[in-house]
């Protein structure tokens, strides 16, 4: 049987997903999600949550809605032809004076299976070179591969202990240094971290809770109507995908080309003197630990100012993101009964009149 | 054959269920087959088989496969023998269209669970790319608790159970192949469900604790199947009744009761309830119902009352016996991290260790330098002559890493909730439960809470290390009645025993008087309750499993001593149980339990 591709289709392997715009409800998850695509140094996104609530979909959606990269053909990292060679690998040719082919390629969002090895995560030497022809080579791991894109992991709070602390390690410097089996490399590995998982099955590490920028709650939906709508969403998408994406095409280029215009704004936005003060009181008054709460605070306000198309911040845009921003950062108390949620809420509450 | 106004027996939904999988075998994802190795189960499989179209491959999942079988990677051992590269295919390579068996599916790691689960996702969304098939997973559980991890069990559509009173004469019938044919040619006519059905079922789930909106699609995906199998093209209430039965009765974790009952467990329904009649039908016999193929459809309380009423002929049995359980509504993720305990030996997860030689089968890693370290020596021995400088690896050289990981505790509180005192004692283990789990935090310890009264014993908190779960499961807690020590026993064994399964390791704490007066039947009696109690004992004692008996009654007696020294265990006198002392107690003897 002759398939025909049309072009688009064929370029773009991912139009199968169901799409970010179409996702019901969940406005935190999405708002999260878009704001760590404006601003990739905000630290990631932490998903709290029972299975079968879309979180899974929402990110890999997520993939489908980021603008692409301009990267260096063949390059396993997808360095930046913008920036000097960073990566030992291919790119290394450039300092030979070989001008590499420049390419535009989907930002990646990787994938990674819980049950992963190191070996896959850190990559390891190239088992195939090795043995046939008798050539040390690295075979990259999901940490090259998620450079300068997303990296996903469901259920993190089940990982195994010593890919936590590895991964702390390189989402701390950025780099994957490699020390093994003979081989002795680094390269870049700059990502934004998604972790999701179900609190009520293992708790997470505090000190990669702490990592994350954002935490957000997800739920499934309890309100008929919405669930009524999830159900029909996903009925009409798997009926006919092709025609479903049709139908949300507008939608899903009008958020793209915010995340874009909000990033290319983040600079540009000006956070008023009152603001940082306000932003300092909050994080005294819920006790957050350190001064990561306050500088992502304000690097989160910023953010949603710039997806709302504003040029400065505003108390409104604090208080809005505050409990997704520090939620996570509070001490545990193990005999309070509310959720941390709730005494943010309180806090400002009491500062910020109601 | 059903008689008027009942649900279908089990046997022929077993095999209803059997005949809509085959239809669909993709689309609805799988089943779960909730039964021991047995007949029954063969003919269940041989029934899907003779169903599915000729030719169309079932593949049996080897248990606890590796990443590389699952998606294809390079066969080291063919690469290593012939000199080139052998490339393994996956096992689902050419499965398209087909059907996977998945053996010992509630034993299945998490971690796996979520990977199986992420194919059959692409499998659904990339149609293109990845081969679409059916998943049978054979659960063999016995215990509730002993299910197939939710990652998976939510991604199958249905689930047959075929343990329990069955005929001898009961037998698991296909339908012809060419009606399964026939109606997976019809499939795509049947119309999508209007907007009052989908309320409708939404409706119905919600009232019924189905959370999962998954569920509800697949009622959806059932209820199209059934109405192909039939050769309608409209949804009727028969295809209605039939997935509720087979897709929402077994996720029921509640009976739609008045809210203020919200925290209770499902009430029986009332035994004096209507006649379901729209249940009444099943696919074999779709001409004794009224003409559904009429236009008129279903409005949308027609609807929900079609499932209400399906779901609730069905109920009683979804009821859990004394005392009380809550559904096994999430299962513990097993964590492959370590834990505060002594390190036990893993060939795959871990830290790892010196290597060591052996065969490269499943779930062995290479360590491919320790091998070529072990070839080096032989190289010039097994040159042959005058051929080209290659390196000769035989089976003899390859060393295996091996990795070292954490002993993980589990410690079940089995507590005496009998009498006049079992508040304060289940409230002081209830401290002493958060205390633990507050401290483990780090150490990663799990925490179980069974209790005990009246005439049974029963899981109130299956073993978590999350505070948070530990709060909700145990916000209420029931209390009164006898002391059926001896239940007790054989029910906190049952757990220590799949706890073990799972590579860690168990320790029951007691907190009791030790005052036996309900026997092994549940017949009340403190002689038989006695005696009945000392071998559940001994049987806890020779399984090996650690035990503290915490004796709780104002004056240390015999009794309890005698009960403790039958388990093998430690004993300590508590008589004003307070769950400060009660942890320090535990955390003493797990550090023993993992030392030992």
């Amino acid at each position: 049987m002759v398939t025909f591709h049309s072009k688009g289709r064929f370029f773009s392997p991912m139009s199968k997903v169901y799409p970010f715009s179409a996702i019901v409800g969940q406005e935190q998850l999405r708002r999260a999600l878009m704001i760590a695509a404006v601003d990739p140094a905000i630290g990631g996104v932490m998903v709290f949550g029972d299975r079968g609530t879309g979180k899974s979909t929402a990110v890999r959606a997520l993939a489908d809605l980021l603008p692409p990269i301009q990267t260096i053909r063949g390059c396993a990292f997808h360095c930046d032809p913008k920036r000097p060679p960073t990566c030992t690998a291919d790119c290394a040719r450039r300092a030979d004076g070989i001008s590499p082919v420049i390419e535009t390629a989907p930002m990646p969002v990787v994938d990674m299976p819980l049950g992963a090895t190191e070996d896959r995560v850190v990559g390891a030497l190239d088992i195939e070179h090795a043995l046939i022809r008798g050539e040390k080579r690295f075979e990259p791991g999901l940490l090259a591969r998620a450079n300068r894109g997303f990296l996903y992991i469901d259920e993190i709070n089940l990982l195994d202990d010593n890919l936590v602390d590895l991964l702390l390690d390189v989402a701390a410097s950025g780099e994957n240094v490699v020390e093994r089996e003979g081989l002795s490399l680094r390269h870049p590995a700059r990502f934004v971290l998604i972790g999701s998982g179900n609190p009520e099955e293992g708790e997470l590490r505090p000190q990669l809770l702490d990592r994350f920028g954002l935490s957000v709650d997800v739920r499934t939906p309890t309100d008929l109507g919405d669930r009524v709508e999830v159900v029909k969403r996903r009925i009409a998408f798997d009926q006919d995908p092709a025609k479903f994406l049709g139908l949300w095409a507008k939608e899903q280029a009008r958020l793209r080309r915010q995340i874009v215009s909000a990033a290319k704004r983040l600079t540009k936005v000006a956070t008023p003197d009152a603001i940082l003060e306000a932003a300092a009181r909050l994080c005294i008054a819920v006790g957050s630990d350190g001064l990561r709460g306050e500088l992502t605070l304000m690097r989160v306000a910023r953010a949603t100012a710039a997806i709302e198309g504003v040029d400065a911040v505003s108390l409104t845009h604090l208080r809005s993101i505050a409990p997704m921003a520090l939620g996570h950062r509070l001490r545990r108390d193990p005999l309070d009964e509310g959720g941390s949620a709730v005494r943010i809420e309180r806090a400002m509450a009491e500062l910020f009149g109601p | 054959m059903t008689t008027e106004g009942e649900a279908p027996s089990r046997i022929a939904d077993a095999s209803l269920a059997a005949a809509l999988f085959s239809v669909d075998p993709s689309g609805l994802g799988g089943v779960t087959l909730r039964a021991g190795h047995g007949p029954l189960r063969d003919q269940w499989i041989a029934a899907v088989k003779a169903m599915l179209p000729e030719g169309a491959p079932v593949v049996r999942l080897p248990f606890n496969i590796s990443d590389d079988r699952l998606e294809g990677g390079v066969d080291l051992a063919a690469s290593l023998a012939s000199g080139r590269l052998c490339k393994q295919a996956s096992v689902l390579e050419g499965i398209d269209g087909g059907v996977a068996l998945l053996p010992m599916a509630e034993r299945l790691e998490t971690g796996l669970a979520a990977r199986l689960a992420a194919v059959m996702d692409h499998a659904a969304s990339r149609a293109d790319a990845r081969p679409a098939f059916g998943l049978i997973a054979l659960d063999e559980g016995l215990a509730p608790e002993e299910q197939p991890p939710t990652t998976l069990l939510d991604r199958l559509a249905l689930r047959v159970d075929l343990h329990g009173d069955f005929d001898r004469t009961d037998k698991i019938t296909p339908l012809p192949r060419a009606d399964i044919a026939a109606a997976r040619d019809r499939l795509a006519h049947v119309a999508e469900p209007e907007d009052a059905l989908v309320t409708a079922v939404c409706e119905v789930a919600l009232a019924f604790g189905v959370s999962s909106l998954r569920s509800v699609i697949f009622t959806l995906k059932v209820a199209r199947a059934h109405a192909a199998l039939a050769g309608r093209s409209l949804l009727g209430q028969a295809d209605l009744a039939a997935a509720a039965r087979l897709v929402l009765a077994p996720r029921a974790t509640q009976a739609p009761v008045a809210p203020e009952a919200e925290q209770a467990p499902p009430d029986p329904p009332p035994p004096d309830s209507p006649p379901p009649d729209a249940s009444a039908d099943d696919s074999a016999s779709p001409e004794d119902q009224p003409p559904l193929d009429d236009p008129e459809t279903l409005s949308q309380e027609e609807a929900a009352e079609i499932l209400v009423a399906a779901l609730r002929a069905l109920l009683p049995e979804l009821d859990a016996p004394a005392p009380r359980r809550r559904p096994a509504r999430m299962r513990q993720g097993e964590a492959g991290g370590s834990g505060g305990g002594a390190p036990t030996l893993s060939m795959r997860r871990g830290r790892p260790i010196a290597a060591r030689a052996g065969p490269l089968n499943s779930g062995a890693r290479l360590d491919l330098v320790a091998t070529l370290r072990a070839a080096a020596p032989w190289q010039k021995l097994r040159a042959a002559p005058g051929g080209e400088a290659r390196l000769a690896i035989r089976k003899d050289d390859i060393r295996l890493r091996r990795f070292v990981r954490r002993a993980e505790l589990t410690t079940v509180f089995v507590v005496d909730a009998s009498g006049s005192t079992a508040f304060q004692r289940l409230a002081e283990a209830k401290g002493a439960v958060e205390q633990l789990l507050a401290r483990a935090y780090v150490s990663r310890a799990r925490v179980a809470l069974i209790a005990f009264h009246h005439k049974g014993a029963g899981v109130l908190l299956p073993p978590t290390r999350s505070l948070t779960r530990a709060k909700r499961f145990l916000a209420d807690l029931p209390g009164g009645g006898g002391t059926p020590l001896s239940l007790a026993m054989d029910a906190s064994l049952s757990l220590a025993l799949s706890e073990r399964a799972k590579q860690r390791t168990p320790m029951l704490v007691f907190l009791t008087d030790g005052r036996a007066n309900i026997d092994g039947r549940g017949e009340a009696g403190r002689g038989q309750a006695e005696a009945d109690a000392l071998t559940a004992a001994r049987k806890v004692g020779a399984a090996g499993v650690r035990t503290l008996f915490i004796d709780t009654s104002l004056r240390a007696r015999p009794d309890a001593d005698r009960f403790a020294r039958a388990m093998g265990g430690a004993y300590a006198f508590l008589p004003l149980v307070e769950s400060r002392a009660v942890a320090e107690l535990v955390t003493r003897e797990g550090g023993r339990a993992l030392g030992g």
